[in-house]
């Protein structure tokens, strides 16, 4: 990856940040700290790996998105947004009564969602049938998975793991965003997740560990070839990554703060795409 | 409607149905896939499964991981069916079928056999008496108790065609046999088996045959009832359930199920509705399961045909 297309697609993840920072601020409160986590993944999968097309987003063919973590589903909804796949303005309806953005993913209700997910662990399963049934279908796509490295505390994840390798489903990407945080404090002191790439070889992936910010690290595992193992990624990262001031407040999972916090959240995030467009003009 | 009734069993099993139908249906239809959870040898499906692992995916001891995996496959084009045995197909994987298949609208059939008493020999463990409440609480949801093997015969396509999910509770063995074959059914209505003024019984499953058997012997005392198959407990026929409460008076059901939430509360919510009169239940008084033969376990639970006469009888004096 060179470097300006490295730069466009920090960019692109700033730019989901403002758009999920105002569509929070737009309800008050939200699930922040888990939808800040996968954005810079997010923009490397709608930005340069995933084949979809905004004008037919159930093209059958495409690559498809299970966010396992549900509640993150606010970061999805404004890539989808700024991709096109519905209006910017939609994003101010987030879980507004008759919306069609509620907390967690839902494929019935919003354009673009490709799997209903929010009871934690089920995604994984429905992303091994989803992967499954495009192979029998001998379609060429793939289908990228993101489970929470709280959610794995659900047994369902170990299920659909042993099978994802028992039947190497190689079009099946596992990510797991190990942002050392769930709803009641740090993974350490709630149910420790230890070695997770030792975990996931031992159900039998390939598994790499990246930094969950960086996006030219995040794309080399996403477009490494499988070799006769399904591949999970494991994201180091931080819940509410890429606004310090989330990052630091310790319980993020879901907060509920004044206007004019979410302004300074959206105007630090403002700051790092200045500092960033700053960098291409001298460039 | 061709009735076939003797008081003995279908010679064909339900095993024996789900062996030949699965796989000759799977060889059909090439967007039909089966799922089973280490049972397949139970349902006579092994040999296929083993032939043709693409079609009929063993997906190991992990029921939950199952049914969101048939989610997943409907979600990509396919009609998925999955097996099990009933506690696992309801109590195990609940909360998988609610949300990855019910909620999020991927259509899935869910097979769960030995129901009730006809887990007979794997005891109480294994003897869901409560997979039809479980199954009523979740929305949109077709609950079907087949009387016999010649009427899954005739219902199980169409079943497995039906949008939402399907739960299927079916023996492994037989039930008495009640049909002929080639007769047509309709999934949510109920059949009328019996013509009688006095009362009328609506039995689905296991009990169908025991209530023909129990109008014999209510007939022998001069009490003329009504015996419906409610072989689809949701959506409940609840046009003919009004109805023959009103041209009788009196309703009793009978059920291979605890009383709370399975046809009896159905039922009753119906009357509550539509014709309150007296109705009474023959059915499971809210217990655990436990080990034995069939014929042990129907006298334990008071699920005869005697039970029904007496309830019957009972229910008529409170017109």
């Amino acid at each position: 990856m060179n470097t300006s297309e490295k730069r466009e697609l920090r960019r692109f993840a700033a730019e989901i940040r403002i758009a999920l920072l105002e569509e929070l601020k737009a309800r008050g409160f939200g699930h922040v700290g888990g939808s800040l986590s996968i954005c810079d993944l997010l923009a490397v999968l709608y930005g340069k790996v995933m084949n979809y097309r905004v004008e037919d987003p159930k093209w059958a063919d495409r690559d498809k998105l299970v966010c396992s973590k549900g509640h993150a589903g606010p970061a999805i909804y404004a890539t989808l947004a700024l991709k096109g796949f519905f209006p910017m303005e939609q994003l101010k309806t987030l879980n507004r009564p008759g919306t069609n953005l509620p907390s967690h993913c839902d494929k019935n209700k919003t354009v673009g969602i490709d799997c209903t997910t929010g009871s934690l662990g089920q995604g994984t399963s429905q992303a091994v049938g989803m992967a499954l049934g495009d192979k029998l279908k001998g379609r060429q796509n793939r289908v990228f998975l993101i489970v929470g490295d709280g959610e794995i505390d659900e047994g369902q994840c170990w299920e659909a793991a042993m099978f994802t390798a028992a039947k190497n489903l190689t079009n099946l990407v596992w990510i797991i965003d190990d942002n050392k945080k769930q709803l009641d404090g740090p993974t350490a002191d709630i149910l420790p997740t230890f070695d997770l790439r030792a975990k996931m070889e031992a159900f039998g992936f390939d598994a790499v560990r990246v930094k969950g910010n960086d996006v030219e690290a995040l794309y080399e595992a996403l477009e490494k070839k499988p070799e006769g193992k399904p591949v999970a990624i494991i994201m180091d990262n931080v819940k509410g990554s890429g606004v310090k001031a989330v990052e630091e407040t310790a319980s993020n999972h879901s907060m509920n703060v004044a206007p004019e916090v979410w302004d300074s959240y959206i105007a630090a995030v403002k700051a790092d795409l200045e500092a960033l467009e700053k960098e291409v003009a001298e460039a | 409607m061709k009735l076939n009734y003797t008081g003995s069993p279908d010679p064909r099993t339900f095993k024996d149905f789900f062996g030949t139908e699965i796989p000759r249906m799977l060889d059909a239809d090439p967007n039909l896939i089966y799922l089973d959870a280490d049972l397949m040898s139970c349902i006579g499906t092994a040999k296929y499964g083993k032939a043709h692992p693409d079609r009929a995916i063993n997906c190991g001891i992990a029921e939950g991981n199952m049914a969101g995996i048939a989610a997943g496959l409907a979600a990509a084009g396919f009609t998925p069916i999955c097996h099990t045995f009933g506690p696992f197909a309801s109590r195990r994987c609940f909360d998988q079928v609610f949300m990855s298949a019910g909620y999020a609208h991927n259509d899935i059939t869910m097979i769960g056999t030995d129901p009730g008493v006809t887990a007979a020999m794997n005891g109480g463990t294994h003897m869901p008496f409560e997979d039809v409440a479980m199954y009523r609480a979740l929305p949109g949801a077709t609950i079907v108790d087949p009387a016999d093997t010649a009427q899954l015969y005739s219902i199980f396509a169409d079943l497995v065609k039906r949008p939402g999910v399907k739960y299927l509770r079916a023996n492994r063995k037989s039930n008495d046999r009640v049909y002929e074959d080639g007769n047509t059914f309709e999934i949510g209505k109920g059949v009328v088996l019996r013509e009688g003024p006095d009362a009328t019984i609506i039995a689905a499953g296991y009990m169908v045959g025991k209530a023909m058997k129990a109008a014999e012997l209510l007939a022998e005392k001069g009490i003329q009832v009504s015996v419906i198959d409610m072989f689809t407990i949701k959506p409940l026929d609840a046009e003919l359930v009004a109805a023959y409460a009103k041209k009788t008076g009196a309703v009793v059901t009978a059920e291979n199920h605890n009383r709370i939430g399975g046809l009896y509360s159905a039922v009753a919510e119906c009357l509550a509705a539509t014709c309150p009169v007296p109705a009474g239940c023959v059915a499971v008084e809210d217990e655990f399961g436990e080990v034995g033969p069939v014929d042990y376990l129907a006298e334990r639970f008071g699920l005869t045909p005697e039970h029904i006469v007496a309830e019957v009888e009972k229910t008529i004096a409170r017109k």
